[in-house]
């Protein structure tokens, strides 16, 4: 078994990775089903910032050891996606802020 | 050390499940917010601790500049101008998942910068992930920059039609499969990387640019939707499980939102996408003759504050005219000088009214107006028969009664709020102009309906003072 696994490694973390993807997808649509249309425009902002998430990557290419083309790309992916991830949840904030019951 | 990144990641996105969660009602939402802001942190955090980031300069200078410019729109932005802030937002999103490809690509292969002419080999889901993360991520960059420019008015805001266009973009789309795919198979073929990447951006341009104006909640939530996918698949070409989980739940609350705000017009996806009502303000037939139907009775300002004076309920209908004219603290004056004479004032909100899904909400919140007065369409439409006025500010075709018994009406078959059931119908307009669809509204010629033209800040403004003098 342990030399089976060993050898089919890239299939089994591909497969676990398909796995993770079609349940996320799921708990998506479980929790979005009942959101009031009150709230739909600081739902929508709030997850686009969710989505910024790529910072992950764009730190991991603007961090290698040498200074190559992934590096510069990298950079501007770091930007662009704090741009997403800080707008984002300032923007929501201030949005959420102004939902008031009287 | 590698466990602890892998268990802050897990933490992290157990946190961006509760936090949208909780964004899923008022009195939760801005915890849930918070909870999210603090996975994201965390796994930054995480991520800066990975072994394989042996330099700081480039990440401290990206993280600096990205956190100032986010940090100085999110702050300067207008409530009006939310929905071109989503747009934005979410094209960064997009882009930065292109960029990551691009850059995850260069990093992988051995014979760049230098050819030693070794062999690549990409496992076959990384090569997929990379294509797809050029493909969705482009399409979302240049697409909400192009949704961004429509609501902003640079670009116009109309459904622009070019020749071909169908068949272009198929093609399009089929020569960034077809390239992927080679490119799947001989990892080498840079030039054609960098190909698939510009006609992925090309084809984000050529999607949007036909999308109408009252299209756009639609657009901004598939868009949404697509900068979550492109996340996941970013996690695909990493191997990451938390950008796989986060943009996975991104990509399905916007594919949800998109639903709702189709299903709000009666149209398929597919007909939004394809640039609109067949002959939706397009070119030069935007202008629907007019037919004599009857009689336009108006009303002006004194006149309507003695009607308004003896009535028990109203109904205000926002729709974009009210966000266009900046209305909206217009109209929450209103509402105090109304129920200070003891009417009952509630709002009905069309789930596409506006420019993107909750658009009318926020305006009214930036108003202080509370948000358990909003209503909406199915919870307040049975209504309309015991509501003495029904008040439209700046909306049209989703009141206009053709929409439930014209069958040759190009938006049969919409779901409208029932205005005209109401004893008496209040419409403020600037003038007798059509609305998205190009087509007239029978509403106006309605023996309960009565005209009140003016630009809608100043019209209610002055109604609420003439209320205030009676």
């Amino acid at each position: 078994m342990v030399e089976f696994i060993s050898t089919h490694l890239n299939e089994f973390v591909f497969l676990m990775h398909i796995y993770v993807f079609m349940l996320a997808i799921f708990v998506g649509f479980e929790l979005i089903t009942k959101v009031p249309p009150t709230l739909h425009t600081p739902l929508m902002s709030g997850s686009n910032a969710i989505s910024g998430i790529t910072i992950v990557g764009a730190i991991l290419s603007a961090g290698l050891k040498d200074f190559t083309v992934s590096t510069i790309l990298g950079l501007v992916a770091v930007i662009f996606a704090m741009i997403n991830v800080v707008g984002g949840f300032l923007v929501t904030d201030r949005m959420l802020k102004m939902f008031k019951k009287k | 050390m590698f466990i602890a990144i892998e268990i802050t990641y897990l933490v992290s996105s157990v946190l961006f499940i509760f936090g949208i969660k909780l964004l899923g009602s008022p009195k939760t939402a801005r915890k849930g917010n918070l909870y999210a802001a603090i996975g994201m942190l965390m796994a930054i955090v995480a991520t800066l601790l990975d072994q394989n980031v042996l330099t700081y300069e480039w990440i401290i200078i990206g993280i600096i500049v990205g956190s100032l410019i986010g940090t100085i729109l999110a702050i300067k932005i207008p409530m009006t101008g939310m929905p071109q802030m989503v747009g934005m937002l979410n094209g960064f999103g997009g882009g930065a998942s292109t960029l990551v490809a691009l850059a995850e690509y260069y990093k992988i292969n051995p014979n760049y910068p230098v050819d030693k002419g070794l062999p690549f080999l990409l496992p076959l889901d990384q090569g997929i992930a990379i294509v797809l993360s050029l493909l969705i991520g482009g399409v979302t960059f240049t697409g909400s920059m192009i949704a961004f420019g429509k609501l902003q008015g640079w670009v116009s805001g109309k459904v622009v039609k070019y020749p071909l266009q169908h068949p272009f973009n198929l093609l399009l789309l089929l020569a960034v499969i077809a390239g992927g795919a080679y490119v799947v198979i001989n990892p080498s073929a840079m030039g054609l990387v960098l190909l698939i990447t510009f006609v992925s951006l090309l084809l984000g341009v050529l999607l949007v640019l036909p999308i109408g104006g009252a299209d756009m909640p639609v657009a901004i939530s598939l868009l949404n939707s697509y900068s979550g996918i492109a996340g996941s698949t970013t996690g695909f070409v990493l191997g990451n499980n938390e950008l796989i989980i986060a943009g996975a739940l991104v990509g399905a609350s916007g594919i949800i939102l998109t639903l709702i705000m189709c299903r709000g017009m009666n149209r398929s996806l597919m007909n939004v996408v394809l640039g609109g009502w067949a002959s939706a303000g397009s070119g030069g037939t935007g202008t629907a003759t007019t037919s004599v139907k009857g009689d336009v009775k108006s009303i002006d300002s004194e006149e309507l504050a003695m009607l308004l004076d003896s009535v028990s309920s109203v109904v205000i209908v926002p729709g974009y005219g009210m966000a266009v004219a900046q209305a909206q603290h217009a109209v929450r004056d209103l509402v105090n000088v109304l129920e200070k004479k003891g009417v009952r004032v509630r709002f009905a909100i069309h789930p596409v009214a506006g420019r993107m899904p909750g658009h009318m909400n926020v305006l009214l919140a930036e108003a202080q107006v509370s948000y358990d007065k909003l209503f909406a369409m199915e919870d307040i439409n049975d209504d309309f028969p015991m509501t003495d006025v029904a008040i439209v500010i700046g909306a049209n075709d989703v009141v206009n009664p053709a929409a439930r018994h014209d069958q040759n009406s190009p938006i049969f078959g919409m779901p409208i709020l029932n205005v005209d059931y109401a004893k008496t119908v209040i419409i403020n307009k600037r003038s007798l102009n059509v609305g998205y669809a190009g087509i007239e509204n029978e509403l106006f010629f309605y023996p309960n309906s009565l005209m009140y033209f003016g630009d809608a800040k100043e019209a209610i403004t002055k109604l609420t003072n003439e209320i205030k003098n009676l």
